[in-house]
């Protein structure tokens, strides 16, 4: 079951507001996404921690509603 | 038999694996025949690098399909544990091998040959 990219972005943006998000369809089909986000949260934590911290914002739909979502994920610069 | 105690099962069948081999991959399909790209690509790596792995397929029953997304907090498949430490899934996986930090990773566990 697709979900629109600004329902994504939606989510995102509330769990990390000072991130810098980048959202791709790759697929053109709402449901292969990559998601490239530049945020303070992930200071110190590794990758794992960094990922999961995105999966929880994204409350349960990762795996349901959407299939795949390449994450690519950094502390802020 | 209850739902808790097939979940204890499954976790401790997912605890047990992870401990007895140093290097395990839960992954749809198996190393000769991935079920997915995603699979596909972790194996690859494994087998450029060299690294001797065991690969569970979680498509063989959906109780352990559903057990290793919870006993490792994860809700993708697939995921690679060394040393019975998640390391991560697919992304985090090429990253690293990318970055040369998968193979010091294993270097470090004795786990390449010399």
């Amino acid at each position: 079951m697709p979900i629109p990219a600004a329902e994504l972005e939606a989510d995102l943006r509330a769990a990390f507001p000072d991130a810098k998000i980048v959202i791709e369809d790759l697929a053109g089909d709402g449901d292969h996404y990559r998601a490239r986000i530049v945020s303070s949260a992930f200071a110190g934590l590794p990758r794992v921690k960094q990922h999961q911290l995105v999966y929880a914002a994204l409350s349960g739909k990762m795996g349901g509603a959407l299939h795949a979502l390449a994450l690519e994920t950094s502390p802020a610069p | 038999m209850t739902e808790t105690a097939q979940t204890d099962i499954v976790s401790e069948f997912i605890g047990k694996t992870i401990a007895e081999n140093p290097v395990t991959l839960f992954m749809k399909g198996t190393p000769e025949q991935p079920g997915c790209g995603f699979s596909a690509i972790v194996v690859q790596i494994l087998d450029h690098l060299g690294v001797d792995f065991v690969g569970v397929n979680v498509l063989q029953s959906d109780d352990l399909r559903q057990g290793i997304k919870a006993f490792s907090d994860w809700p993708t498949i697939p995921q690679l544990y060394v040393k019975g430490e998640f390391v991560g899934g697919s992304d985090i996986v090429r990253e690293m091998f990318q970055s040369g930090e998968l193979k010091t990773l294993f270097a470090e566990q004795g786990m390449l040959a010399a």
